[in-house]
């Protein structure tokens, strides 16, 4: 009876054997890659909104402090942004007849909402709490970065979960005293994880396995 | 049966592109200022109807609300004791929302003001240290001349606790070497 495979098909089998573990490998590697990139998380994008707004200008060039707009952020779950009278606090004086603040006008005169666009947008199964962070010593800076150098407003980390983990697993490495919460830049005068725990104690902040427990973000 | 069977896997496999679907991440809810297509302006919050009072926010106490008496006249006094924690909390405040107009030290060169922002008069003046404290509290809370109301940014003890600030700091402007601790007068350098 007639050989059915040639002996060079050998190769084949080889190849394809092997092969199949390189390739199995390069595509976990490859969807790794892409689920934790900018690409998916979308960090690192500046939104175009419908008026080009600056923290670079107003954080970092006029020293407006976070919660001159932001003003729940210490009180409640959303840090709020403003309502357009707060930009009309100075804009009705400085910047009178620039256009690319006639949207802001427009909107004070006709009462119609700006539609900023969303930057960082959690899923809706996860509770967050802008508040509950702000009051137990986690900086604006340390999950939305160097706000103060942004002209656009990008989202800074990749809010993915691992990412929220890497806190809660590990509070000592952030927590900051609650009095420089909104200072960009800030240095620890000290040692971080030893001032973070001293923190921890004085703010009574609950240890990793409550901070990692599902129903702490998934409730 | 055979192409039965074929014709299921492949419905399956569909369906399993169906799953790419985020109906978790973006749940049919309202969260805070998502839009609304039911209401004509957008808007998921919904202004309260003229008229309605939040239950618990009847604002019965006229001077914490307003700083003015029953005369309708502004108070000279505060409507809770004025400790220390008040007066951080006060300072805290008033370098958040006073301060770019303002400044820290009351007089009026707060960078807005830098950038072309009308001057506010100084605090430091004779007639705005004779004002009673309800005065200033409702300048906060309704805006006076250039400056615009601050009741929507500012709740009402906060607004108090800046006014007992801005008291301390018109005494800080006037203040003499007498008012120093005779034994913590050498640590103030170049102190006459």
């Amino acid at each position: 009876m007639a050989q059915i495979f040639k002996k060079t098909t050998n190769y084949f089998a080889q190849t394809m054997v092997f092969g199949a573990v390189v390739v199995v490998g390069l595509l976990g590697w490859a969807v790794d890659r892409t689920s934790r990139s900018d690409y998916t998380t979308r960090a690192h994008l500046e939104r175009e909104q419908p008026v080009p707004f600056s923290h670079a200008h107003h954080v970092g060039g006029l020293g407006v402090d976070c919660r001159y707009c932001h003003t729940s952020v210490e009180t409640s779950s959303f840090a709020g942004i403003p309502p357009t009278k707060t930009c009309m606090n100075c804009h009705s004086q400085i910047w009178l007849t620039s256009p690319t603040l006639e949207p802001v006008r427009a909107s004070f005169r006709t009462n119609k909402s700006i539609n900023w666009v969303r930057v960082h947008d959690l899923p809706d199964f996860v509770y967050f709490n802008h508040g509950i962070h702000v009051n137990k010593g986690v900086g604006c800076e340390t999950c939305h970065g160097r706000v103060d150098k942004m002209p656009l407003t990008a989202q800074e980390n990749s809010l993915q979960m691992e990412w929220c983990l890497n806190c809660h697993r590990n509070p000592e490495k952030y927590i900051r005293p609650r009095e420089f919460s909104t200072t960009m830049g800030y240095e620890p005068n000290g040692d971080q994880e030893e001032i973070g725990k001293k923190l921890i104690a004085e703010y009574k902040i609950q240890d990793a396995r409550a901070l990692t427990s599902c129903s702490t973000c998934h409730r | 049966m055979r192409t039965n069977s074929k014709l299921g896997a492949i419905v399956l496999s569909l369906a399993g592109l169906v799953a790419c679907r985020q109906d978790m991440h973006d749940q049919p809810k309202y969260i805070p200022l998502r839009p609304s297509t039911f209401f004509a302006d957008g808007r998921s919050a919904r202004p309260t109807v003229e008229g309605t009072v939040s239950r618990g926010h009847l604002n019965e106490d006229t001077v914490l609300h307003t700083g003015k008496g029953a005369d309708g006249k502004p108070v000279n006094e505060f409507p809770f004791a004025v400790t220390k924690e008040v007066i951080l909390r006060g300072q805290q405040r008033f370098n958040v929302y006073c301060t770019p107009c303002h400044d820290r030290t009351g007089n009026g060169n707060g960078m807005i003001v830098r950038r072309g922002y009308r001057h506010p008069p100084s605090y430091h003046s004779d007639r705005l240290r004779q004002v009673p404290h309800g005065y200033i509290f409702d300048v906060i809370t309704n805006g006076f001349g250039a400056m615009p109301d601050y009741a929507a940014q500012i709740p009402v003890e906060d607004r108090w606790a800046i006014v007992a600030y801005i008291r301390a700091l018109q005494l800080s402007q006037q203040a003499s070497i007498n008012d120093v601790p005779a034994e913590a007068r050498g640590q103030l350098g170049g102190a006459k």
